[in-house]
């Protein structure tokens, strides 16, 4: 007895894909062409959204070790030393727990072309004379443990100071311009008098009370400029939000080149696929199946672009260290540290990527196909 | 093979890569984790306040230090001209 086969939804969606793989086949080069620039405009957006989402990730948990609260005196407007008499009469504001002065600065090394940040830790356990050096210095400088380290001082006389270690590699995204040192040596280079500090970092103990220490500060040092942590967290959920210049450039872009192949779809259909509509129309497909072969041509050219810039980005961001986008952030800097970021396939990421890039392409396919499925199959093919 | 199966193959492929990036970053996540915090903590001991990821200019080694008009400090109607500080906005207010 012969079966009866009543072809399913879904089998009736798989001849309309067997379909529309042979009538996308027809035009090969076109459209491989296509899904490979498509797959490339998915790439780069994905690439800068995961290396952005995974920079603020760690930045936001590495600068949890920030300082509470850092004061800074400002002169004419600028950044100036502050007087080692603050660190006391700030200490002495209710909620400060500790008050201690910081000095820091940099160091322009002409030989290395680089900026170094020398830095006295609070606790500095290398002798006079020595220093630690972060890896990206060491690289820079072909410097390595117990060899020299020559700096030029600011009267002119060049300092030969020791190189003690190097700061372990896993830290470089923190570490590697430093320059650690003791604060003899801090003040005998740059010339900074002992009753002066960068500037003073504060702990408040209480979260919730670092608003108004702030407040109390501005008010009692009206010269001073404080910097909470969480302004300093807000300053890098600026730098790598969406609205970042890395994003939005990136973004920008990637919208325009949706915009622009949309638009391209959207203002019609060509010669072919017009009489394809035709054709089929006359051997009697009705417009709800042609609109299906329509959805599925544009749903697999996206869906392929996006599953394969997707994956691209992800092997370029967190398997190979972002090699592209290095040199962007890298601008001039002669020294740059090498990490890998923390990893993260984030679902928000991936489904607004996807809302981003299949759906809007999917949808400008079918429209046109649409009003041309909608007329007279003769009248379509005579035109 | 039917052309519908070689696609949907394709399409099961990738989302299983998808699948090993996911296990890729829950792996390697765990192993950074380690690391992040010993730079939370190095932060910490220093006092450091800022990733060193620019250092070509002053004010986009330590942005969340810099005054908003630090590009234009130098003398006046100097101009950014460093790749960085176009990337690396101001803090905010």
């Amino acid at each position: 007895m012969k079966r009866l086969h009543i072809p399913t939804w879904l089998e009736r969606q798989r001849y309309l894909l067997d379909f529309t793989l042979s009538s996308l086949g027809r035009r090969k080069g076109k459209n491989l062409a296509l899904t490979a620039l498509y797959a490339m405009v998915v790439f780069g957006l994905a690439s800068v959204l995961m290396y952005t989402q995974a920079l603020r990730g760690e930045a936001m948990r590495i600068l949890e070790g920030a300082p509470d609260v850092v004061v800074q005196r400002m002169v004419a407007g600028r950044h100036d030393l502050i007087p080692a008499d603050r660190v006391e009469r700030l200490s002495r504001i209710r909620g400060v727990q500790e008050a201690r002065g910081r000095l820091w600065g940099y160091y322009y090394d002409a030989s290395a072309k680089a900026n170094l940040t020398f830095l006295v830790p609070e606790k500095f356990w290398g002798k006079a004379g020595e220093v630690v050096i972060g890896e990206g210095v060491a690289r820079t400088r072909l410097a390595a443990p117990g060899e020299p380290f020559p700096v030029l001082a600011s009267d002119g006389s060049v300092v030969i100071l020791k190189v003690r270690e190097t700061v372990p590699s896993p830290s470089e995204l923190v570490s590697t311009d430093l320059v650690l040192l003791s604060e003899p040596d801090f003040r005998r280079l740059f010339g900074v008098p002992p009753d002066l500090y960068t500037d003073i970092a504060l702990t408040v103990p209480n979260e919730k009370e670092v608003p108004m220490v702030a407040a109390k500060i501005r008010g009692q040092m009206p010269d001073s400029r404080p910097i909470t942590r969480a302004e300093i967290a807000r300053t890098y959920e600026a730098i790598l939000d969406w609205r970042s210049g890395l994003v939005v450039l990136v973004l920008a872009a990637a919208l325009l080149s949706f915009g622009i192949v949309a638009w391209d779809k959207a203002s019609g259909l060509s010669a072919d696929e017009r009489r394809e509509i035709g054709i089929l129309k006359a051997i009697g497909w009705d417009t709800s199946e042609v609109l299906a072969v329509k959805a599925w041509e544009g749903a697999v050219i996206s869906l392929s672009a996006f599953l394969v810039g997707l994956l691209l980005a992800y092997v370029h961001v967190f398997v190979t260290s972002a090699p592209l986008l290095t040199p962007v952030l890298k601008g001039w800097s002669t020294l740059y540290p090498s990490f890998r970021l923390t990893p993260t396939l984030n679902p928000f990421l991936v489904s607004t990527l996807f809302l981003l890039t299949v759906v809007p392409y999917t949808v400008a396919t079918v429209v046109p196909a649409w009003r041309a499925a909608t007329t007279d199959p003769d009248a379509v093919m005579r035109s | 093979m039917r052309k519908s199966d070689r696609f949907l193959l394709f399409v099961a492929g990738a989302l299983a890569l998808l699948e090993v990036a996911r296990l890729h970053s829950l792996h390697r996540g765990r192993e950074r984790n380690e690391e992040v915090r010993g730079m939370a903590s190095m932060a910490r001991r220093l006092g450091l306040t800022d990733l060193s990821l620019a250092t070509d200019a002053r004010y986009a080694r330590h942005p969340s230090q810099a005054d908003r008009f630090a590009p234009f400090q130098d003398h006046p109607t100097s101009l950014e001209h460093f790749p960085s500080g176009t990337l690396i906005a101001p803090p905010p207010p």
